[in-house]
């Protein structure tokens, strides 16, 4: 099996089985977004304690891409400090500009998305949770 | 009868391939369509040939140019039967821009608070938001008339929605999701009825049906170049003579003016009065090739052409099991247009993998997302036909589909 293959394994599974994907009633942040070119439908929420997020959600509808990223997303940020996640969101942000340099293995199972930068239209699907995230984020720390 | 294979040599696109060596199968039309050889020339002669700025100059080449231009408008108004001739048709470039013009010329100078803005709930935004707009402006409020969950028009809703406070009705010609060819002289006569004006949104519609707007019944008629053959940036507006007389003009600017004071000025003539600025008349000139190459292959035919493919898309789409298409099944009450929803591949996914082999169609909410909401789904893929497309194209779209969602399956995406 190449790489590729499993890569895209990784996304089907969590398009298929998304991780954390639920209401989050006890959440700090809770931002909605929407992709209007598709109709791909976000909100993430997360549970800021002592700037830590300890709990992480998603809910949504759409494309295998927007659904499995936001997924990934939850799995990678619970536990993390915020300057952390700060520094993740710009490492996930430079691989979708197809940049080098990010660091890989901090991205976990997010380096399976790498193959969308091959498709630019798809772009938007990948990075609407992290928009959502990073706009909570901003309005969290501003607040 | 209309042989496809015939017309598709006319269009060099067609020849070409893409991802490598992938025929290149179009169903997209409903988005654009490609451009015949004959629209192609025309516009790189006008360009070679004729480019001078239209009715602002005395030489020779100007008179060309204006010439053409004006030529052009007397094809449209040919084109959709404008019953007092080539004044009642105003170039726009695009049928947005005509939604517009109507939106806040017309409305801009007849609504008022408590009036009604009749909208059917399948209308692209383009005939949606230019009324949220004038309602915005003037407290008038958009009534929303209702769709049936098999994709008509809801004529029982006819007598609620349209009632003394309307205004005016606001109809596409053809639904560019559900392909839905709604009756828009019944629904005209009761807009007359009460006073109201109606505007028809011919987007979709003058493509592919013939089209009479004094059959239609409607007030204003709105129409786009790029999908039936023309240029981008081509297309109009259709009112008749005294609605256009007594409209104030929409954009303001050189060309529409008969005397410029510096505090007042007075308006040229229709549809003068309502073409401010430089126009894309090269566009324009484009359309006029467009509506020859139709008239040529004739509307009659190119309808029964879609009725035709359309009926075998819908046979064959309807071999596939759970997938589900939206709108009419009689394809003779509705345009070449399918919409479906597949519960296993989201548009999105099903739009990039069959891309792949070669076939473009259309995924997302189509500007219509009120009616999106109506039927429950996020998205729709949608397949489009024209005059270039055949059964084979069919075929492969049927097959693509089958093989996406075995890929989609055993984990084949292509990221």
């Amino acid at each position: 099996m190449s790489l590729d293959d499993l890569y895209r394994e990784v996304i089907l599974d969590h398009y298929r089985s998304p991780r954390n994907k639920r209401a989050l009633e006890a959440a700090t942040i809770d931002v909605h977004r929407n992709n209007p070119l598709c109709g791909d439908d976000i909100t993430v929420h997360v549970l800021v304690e002592d700037g830590i997020a300890t709990e992480v959600a998603f809910e949504g509808v759409g494309c295998s891409i927007s659904q499995a990223s936001a997924s990934m997303l939850t799995e990678q940020i619970t536990g993390k400090k915020l300057d952390e996640i700060d520094a993740l969101v710009t490492g996930f942000r430079k691989m979708m500009a197809g940049e080098e340099g990010p660091d890989e293995d901090a991205l976990g199972d997010l380096v399976a998305l790498k193959g969308v930068v091959k498709y630019p239209v798809r772009i938007k699907c990948a990075v609407l949770a992290w928009d959502a995230l990073q706009e909570g984020i901003s309005a969290h720390v501003g607040s | 009868m209309l042989d496809a294979k015939v017309v598709r040599k006319d269009f060099p696109i067609l020849e070409r391939r893409v991802h490598g060596d992938k025929p290149l199968v179009y169903l997209d039309s409903a988005n654009t369509s490609q451009k015949p050889r004959r629209v192609i020339e025309a516009l790189s002669d006008f360009y070679a040939n004729h480019n001078a700025n239209i009715h602002r100059a005395v030489y020779e080449l100007a008179a060309e140019a204006t010439e053409a231009y004006e030529g052009a408008r007397t094809k449209a108004a040919a084109f959709i039967g404008a019953p007092g001739g080539s004044r009642e048709v105003i170039f726009t470039k695009s049928c947005t821009e005509a939604t517009n013009l109507v939106a806040r010329a017309w409305g801009g100078a007849n609504l008022r608070e408590g009036d009604q803005i009749v909208v059917t709930e399948m209308e692209h935004h383009s005939n949606l938001i230019p009324w949220q707009q004038a309602a915005a402006v003037s407290g008038a409020t958009i009534v929303a008339f209702p769709v049936t969950d098999d994709g008509h028009l809801d004529m029982d809703a006819l007598e609620r929605v349209i009632t003394d406070r309307t205004k005016i009705v606001c109809i596409t010609g053809m639904s560019n999701v559900l392909g839905t060819i709604p009756p828009v002289r019944e629904v005209a006569d009761a807009a007359h009825a009460v006073g109201a004006m109606v505007l028809c949104d011919g987007a979709q519609r003058t493509p592919h049906v013939p089209t009479n707007v004094a059959e239609l019944g409607c007030d204003f008629y709105a129409f786009t170049g790029h999908k039936m053959c023309g240029p981008t940036g081509s297309g109009g507006l259709w009112a008749r003579a005294e609605i256009l007389e007594e409209m104030p003009p929409f954009l303001g600017g050189g060309e529409m003016i008969l005397e410029v004071w510096m505090d007042h000025a007075t308006y040229n003539e229709i549809p003068y009065k309502f073409e401010a600025g430089t126009q894309p008349f090269a566009q324009a000139v484009g359309l006029g090739a467009a509506i020859d190459y139709l008239n040529d292959l004739g509307m009659d035919e190119v309808r029964a052409h879609e009725i035709e493919i359309t009926g075998y898309a819908l046979k064959r789409l309807a071999e596939i099991d759970g997938l589900r298409v939206f709108g009419p099944t009689d394809p003779a009450e509705r345009g070449a247009v399918v919409s479906f929803w597949t519960d296993d591949v989201h548009p999105h996914d099903l739009a990039t993998i069959i891309d792949g082999d070669g076939i473009c169609v259309r995924a997302g909410h189509h500007c219509a997302q009120p009616l999106m909401r109506r039927y429950g789904v996020p998205a729709t893929t949608r397949a489009s036909f024209y005059i270039y497309n055949t059964h084979d194209d069919v075929d492969a779209l049927v097959t693509a589909i089958d093989t996406a969602r075995s890929r989609m399956g055993s984990g084949g995406l292509p990221f």
